[in-house]
């Protein structure tokens, strides 16, 4: 029987990586090749320009010449407490969601992940009008205690974890559904109560699926941009966490908005190298 | 059953677990090993997962030493982490994030030791069961036979009042499974409470239990003491386990008719009404002549459909009526030329019978 076309070389590499990997040819069809360059460039190429663009030879001084110190401590401050409270109570509203059934669970489990697809600057207007001076809460918080939280340090945290806490939520969430029960059974049988269980064997087995879920919310809350500035505003050392400031000096100061963007390009980098084994090893599994 | 040993485990009960029921009453004495053996499916995890409190019991009730653990009419419940119960489960459930001494520390720590005097517990436990080398491993550094070793060791430390024992030697391999059983007979028989022994093993259940259940699909079809059960198996499954061929049939005085065909002729045992005769598979003699048949003799013509080579013979399936298994020596096989279709005589004389009657346990009966 002939072949329909010329045989094709077949290097000794490319024979023992299809040995290995079985499967026969890797190469790709320029259908699929063209657009998937295109994607790869779109995706590139702005972190190219950033890169590039950069003031490399006086980045101490662009970034000495704005806010950027100050708005780099709110950010990463306001970030990390936002992922303690996500931790505190994102962590039991997960276990909730996912070990216990009651009637409205799934409406429930709807609302508390809406966040997630919700425009933040929505997300910004919801809080400004639960907690502002005539807010829903807000009012009695100011009648009773003389406490106002918009355009505070407060507001920042409580837009940040508004937005980032069902990255947490849905993370842990997964994680206990997956989670192996026979452990907390064997547990149970051992003479563990609930919340012993919980302390000493479930919460110890999620534990990457948790850092994993930890960083992604930090991650989250560091870039919020739009919650925050509505609901928080934009005073310096107060307020103006990094992506708003980066916003600012974008209109003032170009090299110190560019520099402030090398700095959170770098932090996402991290977190994505910390990520890396939890998260992006399930798409090539 | 019910009303006696009351120092001991009294089950008698209904669970429901979605289409399945599982309905058994049985009693375990403190001391005595309770084998439950069973095919796959038959409800023997689920037996002991009403016993932990990890099922409740749709009917019926659960005592230890007299104590309600479960009773549906009453509603009363104790909680699993409330019973004085030592689970070793079958893939064993150690904590992958704990060490073999933290592992074993959890029970005392988790019933309210402080951390030192429940460290002091199981460093005894782990010396007793030989395994005070391993206190630091994770039990992923650990071989099975220590796995399981640790199970025990865990279960234990928390002072149960019953032992229960979830296949505990299915995870091992052939090699060790052997030293291992002989260790954990040892370590059962210094153990004072009731102990319940799930396997479908039958060599297991021989070497381990003191008396034996044999559960399937749900109901208890057969108990008794071990050698019992071997000898006289009430069921297929079971007459397959231990290797015999099992015939049901009427009786008749001195003869049998079988409900697969053909007829045996018995030892006059004065045998009425349904019994269930039992032959050794070496007992029965294959020849291609007719033999002569005499009295205390049964001779029938069977095909041979089958030849498995087990170790140091080759097992005959063989179709007639009766069908039979029948080993014979390598040998024989080249003598008589045996290969599947061969037209054969079997024989066997009548006091290689046990014909015993066949109670035929029914649902509802337990």
């Amino acid at each position: 029987m002939a072949t329909r076309t010329a045989p094709s070389r077949l290097t000794a590499q490319e024979r023992a990586r299809r040995a290995a990997r079985g499967g026969t040819s890797r190469s790709v069809p320029a259908p699929l090749l063209a657009p998937a360059l295109i994607a790869v460039a779109f995706l590139l190429l702005p972190l190219a320009g950033l890169l590039i663009r950069a003031p490399w030879g006086h980045m101490a001084a662009a970034l000495s010449g704005s806010d950027a110190t100050q708005a780099l401590v709110l950010s990463l401050w306001t970030a990390s407490v936002s992922t303690g409270v996500s931790l505190v109570i994102g962590v039991p509203l997960a276990w909730v969601l996912a070990r216990t059934a009651f009637p409205g669970q799934r409406l429930l489990r709807a609302l508390v992940t809406l966040p997630l697809v919700l425009p933040p600057v929505v997300g910004g207007v919801a809080l400004l009008l639960a907690f502002s001076r005539v807010g829903l809460v807000g009012r009695y918080l100011d009648d009773w205690f003389g406490l106002t939280i918009p355009f505070t340090p407060l507001a920042v945290i409580m837009a940040e974890t508004f937005v980032a806490m069902p990255f947490l939520i849905i993370t842990v969430e997964g994680a206990l559904r997956s989670a192996d029960q026979g452990y907390e059974e064997a547990a149970a049988t051992l003479g563990a109560k609930r919340m012993t269980v919980f302390r000493r064997v479930t919460v110890p087995l999620i534990a990457p699926s948790l850092g994993a879920g930890a960083v992604l919310c930090w991650a989250r809350a560091l870039g919020e941009f739009g919650a925050t500035i509505t609901f928080a505003g934009s005073f310096p050392g107060q307020t103006e966490t990094m992506p708003i400031a980066v916003y600012y000096a974008l209109e003032t100061d170009p090299n110190a908005a560019i520099a402030l963007s090398l700095v959170l390009l770098v932090v996402s980098v991290i977190v994505l190298v910390s990520l890396r084994d939890h998260w992006l090893r399930g798409s090539v599994s | 059953m019910t009303g006696k040993g009351s120092d001991g485990l009294v089950v008698d009960a209904e669970v429901r677990r979605g289409d399945f029921t599982l309905a058994v009453a049985l009693a375990a004495p403190s001391g005595q090993v309770v084998g439950v053996l069973g095919p796959n499916g038959a409800g023997k995890s689920t037996l002991l997962s009403a016993v932990a409190g990890l099922t409740p019991v749709a009917t019926g009730r659960i005592t230890l030493a007299g104590g309600v653990m479960d009773d549906a009419g009453a509603g009363t419940f104790v909680e699993a982490s409330e019973r004085p119960v030592g689970f070793v489960f079958q893939n064993y459930r150690l904590f992958p994030h704990l060490t073999v001494a933290e592992n074993v520390a959890f029970s005392p720590r988790a019933r309210g030791m402080g951390r030192r005097a429940a460290r002091t517990a199981a460093s005894y436990w782990l010396d007793r069961l030989g395994l005070a080398s391993l206190a630091d491993r994770k039990p992923e550094q650990l071989s099975g036979g220590q796995a399981q070793r640790v199970a025990l060791a865990r279960a234990l430390a928390g002072q149960p009042a019953l032992l229960l024992l979830d296949e505990p030697l299915s995870a091992l391999d052939a090699g060790t499974r052997l030293d291992v059983q002989a260790e954990l007979k040892r370590h059962l028989a210094d153990f004072t409470g009731p102990c319940l022994l799930v396997t479908h093993d039958p060599l297991e259940a021989l070497v381990l239990a003191d008396q034996l259940i044999v559960l399937e699909d749900g109901r208890i079809v057969q108990e008794g003491n071990p050698a019992q059960v071997a000898r006289q198996p009430a069921t297929d499954y079971v007459a397959k386990l231990v290797g015999l061929n099992l015939y049901p049939g009427r009786a008749d005085g001195s003869r049998v008719t079988l409900t697969a065909g053909g007829s045996f002729v018995i030892p006059d045992q004065g045998q009425h009404g349904d019994v269930l005769a039992a032959v050794r598979p070496s007992a029965i003699v294959v020849s291609t002549q007719r033999p002569r048949s005499g009295s205390a003799r049964n001779t029938w013509p069977a095909k041979v459909t089958g030849l498995t080579l087990l170790a140091d013979r080759v097992r005959l399936d063989l179709d007639g009526q009766p069908p039979a298994l029948v080993d014979v020596t390598p040998a024989a096989v080249a003598d008589l030329s045996l290969s599947p279709g061969s037209q054969v005589w079997l024989s066997v004389k009548a006091t290689e019978l046990e014909v015993y009657p066949h109670t035929g346990r029914r649902p509802g009966q337990g």
